[in-house]
């Protein structure tokens, strides 16, 4: 299955945020083995250069290690991926406040309305 | 010499009035996949045909591989027309025997696994297939040779989707960084994520030859978007 790219954007970007979030959500764990960049561009369906420009990214980032013989492996700094996790976090948090704010709400009503949300299970009440 | 394809002063006229390729100077390095798009008319296939020996420059040259096109070239280019050249009585079988004889780098055992992956039996004559499947057949002789330069003229347009992605991704596994890939093609959204590197024609000009993520950071748009708006009727 191809992933799917949005088409405004630098590919290579894109591929770096899909794997940070496979290796964020546990999908490649901590010391784990990543596949090869052309197996990964295969699967991706994308140009093994471009993979390897998104390899060359998270490795300068630290999040994946080279060794030299052993192909590639997820870092077992699990604080460093703590913060990439945090990061991507704070990007949807972005999103999704600058979109609250567009419909008028303050910070404190957003805050109130998704405790509402959440402690409602997933829904809240109409007035 | 990473260097694989070095194209100078290239022209061709057909005539006075038919200049079909214009002055074009472009080098390609080794180790990429290459899109060559521009609308109808803008001079793809008489380049390609150029680059393979098909049609004689009128001015400039074309070196690949550090020599002039000509015999020892064709024996490191592989080449997948606009049209199909196989004879239609044969079977692909037989074509395979010929591919055999005729290239030292074609590999059988790559061709039979390809057309096991299609399902397309080897013991069929090639008139009695479809068109789409025909464009099957020859474009997995092409890949089935271990070139230095693959040149692919409109290698997706009469294929089906499903057989869409796995050509794409039979281009991307054959990938090699001592080769290069050129495919010439007008559906850019389809094969956008496979390229390295784009170059633009128009009216036989050179319009631009940059990376597929440059266009995407200085544009904010995919190259298919980005080809609509230059080349906008």
């Amino acid at each position: 299955m191809a992933w799917n790219m949005e088409s405004d954007r630098p590919i290579y970007a894109q591929l770096v945020e899909r794997i940070q979030m496979q290796i964020v959500s546990g999908q490649y764990p901590p010391g784990g083995k990543l596949p090869s960049v052309r197996e990964l561009a295969a699967v991706a369906s994308v140009n093994p250069n471009t993979m390897q420009k998104a390899f060359a990214e998270l490795e300068r980032s630290g999040l994946i290690i080279t060794q030299r013989t052993n192909g590639r492996n997820v870092t077992e700094d699990e604080v460093l991926i703590g913060n990439v996790k945090k990061g991507l976090a704070r990007e949807h948090l972005e999103v999704f406040l600058s979109g609250m704010k567009e419909l008028g709400y303050t910070g404190q009503d957003t805050m109130e309305l998704l405790q509402q949300y959440i402690e409602g299970g997933n829904q809240f009440d109409m007035d | 010499m990473n260097e694989l394809v070095e194209i100078v002063g290239l022209t061709k006229a057909y005539d006075a009035e038919h200049v079909a390729v214009n002055n074009i100077t472009l080098t390609l390095p080794r180790g990429k996949i290459i899109g060559l798009l521009g609308p109808n008319g803008s001079g793809k296939t008489t380049l390609i045909k150029m680059m393979n020996g098909l049609l004689t420059p009128t001015q400039g040259s074309i070196k690949i591989n550090g020599c002039y096109v000509g015999t020892e070239t064709k024996a490191h280019v592989a080449y997948l027309p606009d049209r199909t050249y196989l004879a239609g009585g044969w079977k692909i079988t037989e074509i395979l025997d010929y591919f055999c004889d005729f290239y030292a780098d074609f590999s059988r055992e790559k061709a039979l696994e390809m057309l096991k992956n299609l399902n397309i039996d080897p013991g069929t004559k090639m008139k009695t297939l479809s068109k789409g499947t025909k464009e099957k057949v020859q474009l997995i002789l092409v890949m089935s040779r271990n070139a230095d330069l693959y040149v692919l003229d409109e290698p997706i347009a009469g294929v089906d989707p499903a057989a869409r992605d796995y050509i794409l991704r039979t281009i991307i596994n054959s990938y090699n960084p001592n080769a290069t890939v050129l495919i010439s093609t007008h559906l850019i959204g389809d094969i956008e994520q496979v390229l390295d590197e784009v170059i633009f024609m128009r009216y036989g000009h050179l319009v631009l030859y940059t990376s597929v993520d440059n266009i995407r950071e200085q544009h904010g748009k995919s190259v298919d978007a980005y080809f609509r708006e230059v080349f906008a009727c």
